[in-house]
């Protein structure tokens, strides 16, 4: 509770706060179906209409409701985002943490293993599983895990390398403490820290990422609503119907500003030096 | 074992793991080799002409065998055979990298020239207004994905200026110098902005760390001035974490930026493998793509071996 | 002729106007070739008031709020602009730290650093410019100077970069030297290599001294004045035999009595009792090789013989000090013992496993920042596989208690002191009901008042449980206060051990008796410290090497030395 409340004084912590709060709640709206029109519903009458009363932030080619939209776009990358990251937490932790334990040959083949994935740009590796699975959310959510697994890899087992070395660790050696015991609450209690602020910036990451991969096709398919195919169809019409531009941009920048601001709050915040001083 | 000796040896045995991951990768995706090569006129071949294509290419040999033979062709310069372009890979790699090459180097020009000095601006000048504009900058910059830079780029240019830049032919350096530019700034800029954030922020990071270290005080000791000493004592060590995302920046974009050449419908690496995997052109992909990874590990090489320059600790092996 | 006068200087650090005073007026004053200590342990304001001479305290976020400090008779350092200070740092007033290890840039060579001065200061170039550099690593008796210039700093030992940091300094030709803790963080023996570097330095140029330190004993062979900090005021001044012979204010006479100064043995404990008990500890020839890999294949190229042939033993009631500097092999003996390093030889016979427990160097890093006090005392229960219940937490309640500490399980150790902390791992190195604590350098990231008490807990502490406990320090004082026996180690062998009294006032073995004269002491003024540039051998080895016995030699009935070939 303490630690929500000086989340909320640092301003850019507030800021990225309230922004995701505010998607998270159009997230579920539209994921629940609560939106103000139907997404998918066409209305013949008043295709291409400037943002107005009826249409908030206009319509599309087909008469669809931007924001309606929208909604259910935020909602589906929400929900990729959190799974993929999900995803590449728990393996990436799992392989960083016994890396950095059982040292040696473990090490070496699982940091090598993870060079190799790192070789790809994070779209190509993605294009990659795509053309494996085919294009879909499901395909989105695993590639996106397997472009961010090699990093969440690297973020524990650095700090775990260096936890190890610890007087706490050596003194939890000579009681005889069980290996499962240091790995959890001695490593794994202390790298709470810089992975929840590495998860608040791969949640940033995977939004963009998903936002690429449904901008080339390659994510979710039409009809239904997706950030990037949303983007993608306004490039032949942006200067007749900005609108169709304007709004998706600014929602998939406000998104991933969101998780940058909260990510930076965090880390300042977890961070001893600067939690002195704003103090 | 000698840093320098270490990171030359990883890199053959990584590009290794990468040609069997790439390798391992083709042939998961569904359908067979034949069909996907010949599309709908696989259909006309008799289970005779089959085997013989099969045969004629390798395939009825098992996965160890016919990589065996990939890496062979590999090491000598042989990359296969695009049935879509119907020319050698290398060949169509050979046309589209220069431009490739060329947008990179200009959007990490780009990002350098903004980037570093704003980062240090921002450091030396911590928590006062002039630093805060720098941040709010960088925070926007690095949310904002490069395809939304270059479509509102393009927006604010039709609808502004009533102009494009040339798209969907690539105007050399060699040719045009003019042209090149004009058809390469935009895109550089789209890749460059979020380039350019990250940058600063890490720049600034580092400054900040590094003022406070114990060696910029003994610098100041001496009596040396503030410009001084930030430019001869804190820089260079400011720089090494620059490098390091510089070089992982700057390697991914030779790898193409997929999206944005395909916005600006330009002809670089990244749309080639694009089409590949949407044709289903996989001895394209798996040049291309083992191609891309070559070049991301050659430029990681050359940034530890710049680490090696920058830093005598690296060098001669402190741990 | 005075050079600095300093008069009711105030320092505070925070927002412009909201600063928190941490210098309450401080007074002094330093004349041309004298020196002035200033002492008093962390939080006392003596570094502070230190940078705020030269003004370096403004880019650590501090500000000067009053008073005056008039250099050369012309200038007030106080309301100096930044542009005046440049002029005076590095030519007028030269500036040594404490770290020698980050005090000097990484990334530029030895040769740069020093050489960027005679460039920017002296206006010298090319050749000239090197030159000179040699010729200062010289006056700081630097072997083989024209090499090290091209040297990074991490190429040299501490010693070394100490040296390279006062050459530094006195590149500039100062008039007014300030060094901040200088020896801190090095060996008694290269401590007392740099004392007498600056004591004939400040003779051959006249310079005055400001020597800033914790150690009131360092400074009694270096000092003229003292001045005496404690909470950011100056409790005390005076010429140094005054303060020292006659000291008048309770702080001053707390940091001379209570503190534990070197008294060459007649400071050691008597309470001794080695009346043929049977050991609670025996340690047999132990050995503790780390091979040194290399080559494309990792092939073992040597061995590093950290601990060689080491015994001894330990009855219940009693301590052995292990008294060495880095890279002796005390921390190392002490590892192997808990088997946190895997010992290559030797026997370690001791009542099963949870008989010795042992308590580490610094609090902070050994108590797990995530822990409360109860999960942290549960730890050695758990791991015995033993369930927490209410006897277990009884004896929690007790220990704290026992080693004053609040009643209160539910703390995290930030909520604690330094001192404090120590005891909490004191405490839980007593949960399982040891026979032996190993306590390795167990005092010395503690200030020096807090360490005397930390010392007297662990004196009742013996008594009560008749603990026997395995001291590995570097500090002869702190050891001489504790220790019933001593063992010396030196590049990985014990090379004069026996009766506390008997090892430290009439120490046999060579490297013993620099060791000891090394070591600062109030009774010592004024002292001419030996220059000497001897370094640890190499303990690198062939792989399969056998160093040969040792052979001791009997001195008392409790004092034995190692003939001198195995140093």
């Amino acid at each position: 509770m303490s630690f929500l409340r000086a989340l909320l004084r640092h301003s850019s912590g507030r800021i990225g706060a309230i922004i995701i709060a505010v998607f998270a709640v159009a997230a579920i709206l539209g994921l629940a179906g609560l939106t103000p029109h139907d997404p998918l519903a066409q209305d013949r009458l008043a295709r291409l209409q400037a943002p107005g009363a009826r249409y908030w932030m206009g319509t599309d080619l087909f008469g669809r409701d931007i924001l309606s939209r929208l909604m259910v776009g935020i909602g589906q990358s929400f929900a990729v985002a959190l799974l993929s990251v999900g995803l590449a937490t728990s393996v990436g932790t799992v392989l960083g943490l016994t890396a950095a334990w059982f040292g040696r040959l473990w090490d070496g083949a699982v940091m090598r293993a993870m060079d190799v994935l790192l070789s790809f740009p994070a779209i190509l590796l993605a294009l990659l599983i795509v053309a494996i699975m085919g294009p879909g959310l499901v395909t989105s959510v695993v590639a996106i895990a397997i472009v961010y697994t090699p990093i969440f890899t690297r973020v524990v087992r650095g700090p775990a390398l260096s936890l190890k070395t610890r007087s706490f660790v050596d003194a939890a050696r000579t009681f005889g403490s069980s290996r499962r015991y240091i790995l959890t609450r001695h490593l794994l209690a202390n790298l709470v820290a810089p992975l929840t602020v590495q998860i608040t910036l791969a949640l940033a990451w995977a939004l963009l990422t998903e936002a690429a991969l449904s901008f080339l096709g390659l994510g979710a398919q039409p009809p239904n609503p997706s950030l990037g195919l949303m983007l993608s169809d306004s490039r032949n019409l942006m200067e007749s119907a900005p609108w169709m531009l304007v709004f998706p941009a600014l929602v998939i920048m406000l998104a991933v500003l969101g998780f940058n601001l909260l990510g930076d709050a965090l880390r300042d915040l977890f961070d001893p030096r600067t939690r002195r001083a704003l103090a | 074992m000698n840093y320098v000796l270490r990171r030359l040896l990883m890199f053959p045995l990584v590009m290794l793991g990468v040609s069997v991951f790439v390798f391992v990768a083709i042939r998961l995706v569904p359908g067979d080799a034949i069909t996907a090569m010949l599309g709908t006129e696989s259909g006309l071949l008799t289970p005779a002409q089959r085997e013989s294509l099969a045969a004629y290419f390798g395939l009825d040999q098992n996965w160890a065998v016919q990589y065996w033979r990939w890496l062979g062709g590999l090491v000598q310069g042989d990359l296969g055979l695009s049935v879509t372009y119907g020319q050698p890979v290398s060949q169509i790699i050979a046309e589209r990298f220069p431009l490739t090459l060329e947008l990179a180097l200009l959007s990490m020009v780009i990002a350098l020239l903004i980037g570093l000095p704003a980062g240090v601006f921002a450091a030396t000048r911590a928590e006062r207004p002039s630093d805060l504009i720098v941040r709010v900058f960088a925070m926007i910059g690095q949310s904002t994905p490069n395809f939304v830079v270059a479509l509102l780029a393009i927006y604010v240019l039709s609808v502004g200026f009533g102009t494009l830049p040339t798209m969907g032919r690539f105007v050399p350096l060699t040719e045009d110098p003019l042209g090149n530019l004009a058809q390469l700034i935009l895109p550089a800029l789209a890749l460059g902005t979020a380039f350019a954030a990250a940058v600063t922020r890490i720049a600034r990071a580092a400054m900040l760390d590094i003022l406070s270290e114990d060696y910029v005080r003994t610098a100041r000791s001496k009596g040396f001035s503030q410009g001084y000493v930030i430019w001869r004592h804190a820089l260079p060590n400011a720089l090494i974490p620059v490098v390091t995302l510089s070089g992982v920046e700057f390697g991914y974009l030779l790898g193409g930026a997929v999206i944005v050449e395909q916005i600006f419908a330009l002809p670089g690496v990244g749309r080639v493998v694009l089409d590949a995997i949407l044709q289903r052109d996989y001895a394209l992909v798996q040049g291309v793509v083992l191609f891309i990874a070559f070049n991301f590990l050659l430029v990681n090489l050359l940034v530890d071996l710049a680490y090696a320059a920058l830093d005598p600790r690296i060098r001669y092996g402190a741990s | 002729m005075t050079l600095l006068s300093v008069e009711d200087l105030r320092v505070g650090f925070g927002r412009t106007g909201r600063e928190t005073e941490v210098v309450h007026g401080v007074s002094f004053d330093v004349a041309a070739g004298e020196t002035l200590a200033i002492v008093g342990e962390s939080g006392s304001g003596k570094s502070v008031t230190a940078m705020a001479v030269n003004r370096l305290i403004d880019y650590g976020g501090g500000r000067i709020l009053g008073g005056r400090a008039i250099y050369d008779g012309r200038i007030d350092v106080a309301a100096a602009t930044e542009a005046e200070m440049q002029r005076l740092r590095g030519r007028e007033i030269g500036m040594i730290f404490q770290e020698p290890m980050t005090a000097l840039n990484p990334v530029l060579k030895v040769g740069t650093q020093i050489g960027e001065i005679f460039r920017k200061q002296h206006g010298m170039s090319g050749r000239a410019v090197r030159q000179a550099s040699v010729r200062a690593l010289d006056r700081v008796r630097i072997p083989d100077a024209a090499r090290r210039l091209d040297q990074a700093p991490h190429q040299m030992s501490g010693g070394m970069l100490q040296r390279v940091m006062i050459a530094m300094a006195l590149a500039g030709e100062p008039r007014l030297l300030i060094a901040d803790e200088p020896t801190t963080a090095l060996d008694v023996t290269i401590q007392a290599q740099i004392m007498a570097l600056l004591a004939e330095l400040q003779r051959e140029t006249g310079t005055g001294l400001i020597f800033i330190t914790h150690d009131i004993g360092l400074v009694a062979g270096l000092a003229d004045r003292v001045l005496v900090m404690q909470g950011g005021k100056a409790v005390e001044s005076g010429p140094i035999d005054r303060v020292l012979d006659r000291p008048s204010h309770d702080y001053t006479r707390h940091l001379l009595n209570a503190v534990p100064h070197f008294r060459a043995g007649q400071a050691v404990r008597t309470d001794g009792v080695r009346d043929g008990r049977a050991p609670a500890l025996d340690v047999r020839d132990l050995a503790v090789r780390f091979p040194v890999g290399g080559g494309f294949l990792r092939r073992t190229r040597g061995e590093v013989h950290a601990v060689d042939g080491v015994s001894f033993d330990l009855v219940p009631g009693e301590t052995l000090g292990i008294v060495g500097e880095s890279g002796s092999g005390k921390s190392t003996t002490a590892r192997a013992i808990l088997n946190l390093v895997q010992p290559s030889a030797g026997a370690i016979d001791t009542e099963g496993r949870t008989a010795v427990q042992m308590v580490f160097q610094n609090p902070n890093a050994s108590l797990n920042p995530r822990m409360d006090v109860r999960a942290l005392l549960a730890e050695p229960v758990i791991a015995a596989g033993q369930r927490v219940d209410d006897a277990v937490v009884g004896r929690m309640r007790a220990l704290l208690a026992r080693v004053d500490l609040p009643d209160d399980l539910d703390r995290f150790p930030h909520e604690f002191s330094g001192g404090q902390r120590q005891r909490l791992c004191i405490a839980r190195a007593l949960m399982l009901n040891p026979r032996v604590l190993v306590l390795d350098e167990a005092v010395s990231a503690l200030d020096v008042s807090v360490q005397a008490k930390v010392l007297d807990l662990l004196v009742d502490l013996q008594r009560e449980f008749g603990l026997a406990y395995l001291f590995v320090s570097h500090d002869m004082a702190v050891v001489e206060r504790i220790a019933h026996r001593i063992a010396v180690l030196y590049a990985g062998r014990i090379v004069e051990m026996g009766a506390a009294r008997a090892v430290l006032s009439d120490p046999r073995h060579p490297y013993t008796r620099k060791l000891i004269s090394a070591v600062p002491s109030i009774e010592r003024r004024r002292i001419d410290y030996a220059l000497d540039t001897e370094e640890v051998p190499s303990l690198l080895r062939p792989v399969g090497f056998q160093t040969p016995a040792q052979v001791w030699r009997q001195i008392g009935p409790d004092h034995r030395v190692a003939s001198e070939q195995t140093a």
